[in-house]
């Protein structure tokens, strides 16, 4: 196992903050290394590319129309279309497809993944469960197959993937939660991956705490987290905050992805955590979608977060 | 505009002719906020909340099951509280978004 270098950590989270420039991760022995990305997004490392790849979308929020973004159906398809560029093996929704948990905004929704060829794995954002069955349209779309509220896991290319929910049950002046049912079936799913198995694990809020005054944080994350800490490679990505920061904590990367459909400001830098109004020539550059590949030759993961934009326009 | 004022002022003066309305209480949700965040009203009051921000809210007190829809920018939500005690509610999209009503008996 790797050390960790809290000088190494300082630069990849500045890094991880840049609002508009690709950046570039890669995760060896469960320690994210940054390696510099070209012009056109491409990785400066050489040839021999694994096929596996895939795209991470986050917060799509279907159905907002304020002053921050007033077509958020024309960026997530652009965003859309960045991805179908990568040509990813499948496909995150990290949470928030739609703004209000309505019907129609689900089927807008629906209709713009549809460009994806590949398949998209989802979990809910708050936004998704706001009907009055408390989560039911989403889960009757997306649940299948899924235990408790919309948790499960699958294995792809010798990684395993863990699908975290930590958007029901909420309470006055907390956090998100998991819940202890949900704690006690990672637990169990866990038991049959070997430690030098590198898991990713998407969820919908940070999973570690961002910014509690904001709520950006899952009270009982470390409960998660301690369950993953003995594997050498932890990948932790989730949406919510609609911008990218990075954190690394010993062998597990934090990852939070850009929204395609409006942007946060930055933790306590504003009266609220509400929709950002910048500037429209502005606005792709705060909007985008992540991608995850191995890294060429080495055996972890590497993440790259590309704007709609770059520098405006 | 003006007949519209009018018919407005003769539905409100039936209203008050038939059953006097009940008092009512604004809160305002702006910068992810309840304001007045704490209020204290005598039962039997209409509580009305209207969102002022651009993104959506709502209104939870899980003990009397109190639960509204999303508000939208510039939606209002109404309940009339009878039962007396102290709630402390929040908004389900941003549970530190917090405020108390209290609820006192009316004197007989």
């Amino acid at each position: 196992m790797n050390e960790f270098d809290p000088k190494r950590r300082a630069t990849l989270q500045c890094m991880g903050m840049m609002a508009s420039a690709g950046v570039l991760w890669t995760l060896v022995g469960g320690v994210p290394r940054a390696i510099a990305a070209d012009s056109s997004h491409q990785p400066m490392t050489g040839a021999g590319a694994s096929p596996f790849t895939f795209g991470q979308i986050s917060d799509t929020h279907i159905g907002f129309n304020k002053a921050a973004n007033p077509e958020p159906d024309k960026t997530a398809r652009e965003a859309i279309a960045r991805l179908q560029q990568l040509k990813p093996g499948f496909v995150l929704h990290t949470g928030d497809i739609t703004q209000l948990s309505k019907t129609e905004e689900f089927d807008t929704a629906a209709s713009l993944m549809q460009d994806i060829k590949s398949r998209t794995f989802y979990v809910p954002g708050e936004h998704d469960v706001l009907d009055e069955g408390g989560g039911k349209l989403y889960l009757e779309r997306y649940g299948k197959g899924s235990k408790g509220n919309g948790w499960y896991s699958f294995d792809d290319h010798g990684v395993h993937f863990v699908a975290l929910v930590n958007v029901f049950n909420l309470e006055a002046g907390h956090m998100a939660k998991l819940g202890s049912e949900q704690i006690a079936w990672l637990k169990d799913d866990l038991r049959g991956v070997g430690n030098s198995t590198p898991v990713v694990v998407f969820t919908h809020i940070p999973l570690w705490t961002v910014y509690e005054p904001w709520g950006w944080g899952t009270e009982d994350g470390d409960q998660a987290l301690a369950l993953l800490r003995s594997y050498g490679s932890v990948t932790v990505l989730n949406g919510h905050i609609h911008q990218v920061i990075q954190k690394v904590e010993g062998d597990i990367t934090f990852h939070t992805a850009r929204s395609t459909a409006f942007p946060q400001p930055a933790p306590g830098k504003a009266a609220s955590p509400g929709p950002m109004a910048v500037p429209a020539e502005q606005l792709r550059s705060y909007l985008g979608i992540t991608e995850v590949k191995p890294a060429p030759g080495l055996p972890g993961l590497q993440l790259l977060d590309t704007a709609l934009a770059r520098n405006g326009g | 505009m003006q007949w519209r004022m009018t018919l407005a002022a003769v539905a409100l003066g039936l209203s008050a002719a038939v059953t006097a309305a009940p008092a009512e209480q604004i809160i305002e949700i702006k910068d992810y906020q309840f304001v007045p965040q704490d209020v204290t009203v005598p039962a039997g009051t209409k509580l009305t909340w209207v969102n002022k921000d651009d993104a959506p809210h709502n209104i939870v007190q899980k003990d009397i099951k109190l639960r509204s829809t999303a508000l939208d920018t510039g939606d209002a939500w109404s309940f009339v509280v009878n039962e007396s005690g102290t709630y402390t509610y929040f908004c389900s999209l941003h549970p530190e978004m917090t405020g108390t009503i209290t609820v006192e008996a009316r004197q007989q």
